[in-house]
């Protein structure tokens, strides 16, 4: 892997925009987003609807048929994504950037063995003999804690928990080591009692190979603990972009709404308080909206 | 972070239903499958003896007389009765089912009036032709209905999907009688490429032994080419047709799982990792399609193996469809009855492997 983070940015999104053709007119998902990225941990939060899955599926180029991307740049490691041939993003995908979805119980395929699909990741950019793939899952699986890799090589999804369900989805779009991981609400799925060990395997994983993270979910506090930065988004657009130490700090109303929204334990409260939504924030900067 | 846990939390592979982790696999397994193979056994048992009891019933509740129609209208009393007697219903009905279920096992269905032959021996004569017609179509009809499921899925609101629909709209609104006329007409009369009504040229009949019955496979046994090109001359025009309505069938379904299982998570996944088109759709979708799939495939074959009366009668074809139509037209009570018990196990029997093949295509369905 080459150093990157002193050259050009690994990811450059410019005016990022993802509109969908339904029978009710068009829907624009994403209406003109724009970051860069280095190799740094980078959390996407926002509501149900906020665009930010949507992003992350625009940037891997796996937009529903029905959707149309453009954009001013979308650039990975100097490589202008909008004009890959389909070929060419078979050799991006999972190679160089990969992503971890949200529920294994449906984003594993139920009819092929935990190995297999391991496997199937590991030999589609790396030509070696099924043996050593096998073997090469076997440690993988070691790595995301799974205690008796041979038997779980040969399971079915539905013969695993979802905790380990999870693991092996690290493991598996991992295992190529990509240089950019997507996890798209990775734990939201879990119980609370097994989320914390899922995001330490994937936080160790991510530190150990030096790769850049793309983090998106809803939950704030997770984000700005397992983050280095945070966009916040808001119908389709980035409303803030700032430090997840300097959280606490957020100008932007809704991103103050979106924190105070949220209980204490320190401090009681009879009644939380609601987001007020001001339609001044679906277009205005942050400039803009708190004045 | 917080919270690391090295430890691994808690292990979950699901233990397997016997629990016993100690015990081999291999035993485990070899003890599950034999206790599936006697739960199977159990089923297979009491749906035949549901089938019996039908076809019992129905011989005692239809509005014919079994006597009548073996002495005829016109026999003196005194034959009557002892028919009657001989045929055992001056006996209470559980003990003529019992005696019905004890003949039925020693392959006796009784004799035909129509024929004046043993049922069995009917059905052994007509059936094979059924089962090689109904195959052959089926075989056809996988081979081409499924890919052209797919595709119509995969190319969603696109030309392929608009010939896969019409032509399964054909499939669906033409009368069978009518195509079969028509293709006849065309492509035997006319065209003169394929050979006319029946399993074998009329000539070739009377010299031809069959053994399974199944013209084609005795012929390639006999190795004799001759017969078993004028009998694959004969059967294409109706397997084709027959072929043609399963294909539509099974397209449209193919068709329909496919846009399901596409719109699954687990698709985006193999696109995430890289894994081409061509292998996300037929390996990782059709894979799960093949499970639903298993089912409609094994309810047209069914269909087709209880015998297409109408393509049948217009190819002059000698099979179960047309022998159960005419024993019905003409009141041959034993000869339907058998028949249906027939038709009756062959659902069970294909029932029965498509609960294997469902075990093989889905692990889920394995425990």
């Amino acid at each position: 892997m080459t150093d990157l983070t002193s050259a050009a940015p690994l990811l450059e999104v410019e005016d990022l925009r993802v509109h969908f053709h339904t029978p009710r007119g068009a829907v624009e998902a994403v209406r003109g987003l724009s970051f860069t990225l280095g190799r740094e941990r980078l959390g996407i939060v926002g509501e149900s609807g906020s665009g930010k899955s949507q992003t992350g599926r625009a940037i891997l180029g796996l937009t529903a048929g029905n959707g149309r991307i453009t954009a001013k740049t979308l650039r990975f490691q100097g490589q202008d994504l909008l004009s890959l041939s389909p070929k060419q993003w078979r050799a991006v995908r999972g190679a160089r950037m990969s992503m971890i979805m949200q529920d294994p119980k449906y984003s594993l395929n139920p009819v092929m063995t935990v190995g297999d699909q391991i496997v199937e990741a590991y030999r589609q950019h790396h030509r070696v003999s099924a043996a050593e793939a096998r073997l090469r899952a076997l440690a993988m699986l070691a790595r995301v804690k799974i205690r008796d890799p041979e038997r779980v090589f040969a399971t079915y999804p539905h013969e695993v928990s979802g905790g380990m369900g999870q693991r092996i989805m690290i493991a598996m779009m991992l295992i190529p080591e990509p240089d950019l991981i997507i996890a798209d609400e990775p734990t939201s799925a879990l119980d609370v009692t097994v989320r914390l060990q899922v995001l330490a395997i994937l936080d160790d994983l991510v530190r150990e190979r030096g790769m850049a993270l793309i983090f998106i979910s809803h939950d704030l506090p997770l984000v700005s603990s397992f983050c280095d930065r945070i966009l916040v988004m808001y119908k389709g657009r980035v409303v803030e972009d700032l430090k997840a130490s300097e959280l606490h700090a957020a100008r932007h109303p809704y991103t103050q709404g979106l924190l105070g929204c949220l209980p204490k334990l320190d401090q009681r409260q009879e009644t939380l308080p609601v987001l007020r939504r001001d339609p001044r924030w679906e277009h205005g900067t942050l400039e803009e909206v708190t004045r | 972070m917080t919270g690391r846990a090295e430890q691994g939390g808690p292990e979950t592979v699901r233990p397997s239903r016997s629990g016993a982790r100690q015990a081999s696999p291999g035993r485990i397994r070899l003890k599950r499958a034999g206790m599936m193979a006697l739960r199977t056994l159990g089923s297979l048992a009491v749906t035949f003896l549901g089938l019996l009891i039908i076809t019992f019933l129905i011989g005692r509740v239809l509005p014919i007389d079994p006597v009548l129609a073996a002495v005829g209208d016109r026999a003196p009393a005194d034959v009557y009765d002892r028919v009657y007697h001989e045929m055992g219903l001056h006996l209470p009905l559980y003990q003529q089912f019992f005696d019905y279920v004890m003949r039925v096992f020693q392959g006796d269905f009784g004799t035909s009036v129509l024929t004046s032959r043993p049922v069995l021996d009917d059905i052994v004569r007509v059936f094979p032709a059924t089962l090689e017609l109904a195959t052959i179509a089926t075989i056809l009809g996988v081979l081409l209905g499924v890919p052209m499921g797919v595709l119509a899925a995969v190319h969603r609101g696109r030309w392929p999907d608009h010939c896969v629909r019409v032509l399964g709209l054909f499939g669906y609104s033409l009368p069978v009688f009518w195509l079969g006329l028509v293709g006849l007409l065309l492509f035997y009369m006319k065209l003169d490429w394929v050979g006319g009504p029946g399993r074998l040229d009329a000539a070739m009949e009377d010299f031809f032994e069959p053994v399974t019955g199944l013209i084609l496979v005795d012929a390639l046994l006999q190795g004799d080419m001759e017969v078993f090109r004028n009998a694959v001359s004969h059967i294409t025009l109706p397997a084709a047709l027959l072929a043609y309505f399963s294909l539509a069938y099974i397209a449209r379904m193919t068709r329909s799982f496919m846009l399901e299982q596409l719109a699954q998570e687990y698709v985006l996944t193999a696109r995430v990792k890289g894994v081409s088109e061509a292998r996300v759709i037929w390996r990782h979708a059709l894979g799960n399609v093949m499970v639903p799939l298993i089912t409609v495939i094994a309810l047209s074959y069914a269909h087709l193996l209880e015998g297409s009366v109408l393509t049948e009668t217009v190819f002059a074809w000698p099979g179960l469809g047309s022998y159960i139509t005419s024993s019905l037209l003409n009141a041959d009570m034993n000869a339907v009855l058998g028949g249906t018990i027939i038709v009756g196990g062959v659902f069970i029997g294909i029932n029965l492997l498509s609960d294997l093949l469902y075990r093989l295509f889905d692990p889920r369905a394995r425990r």
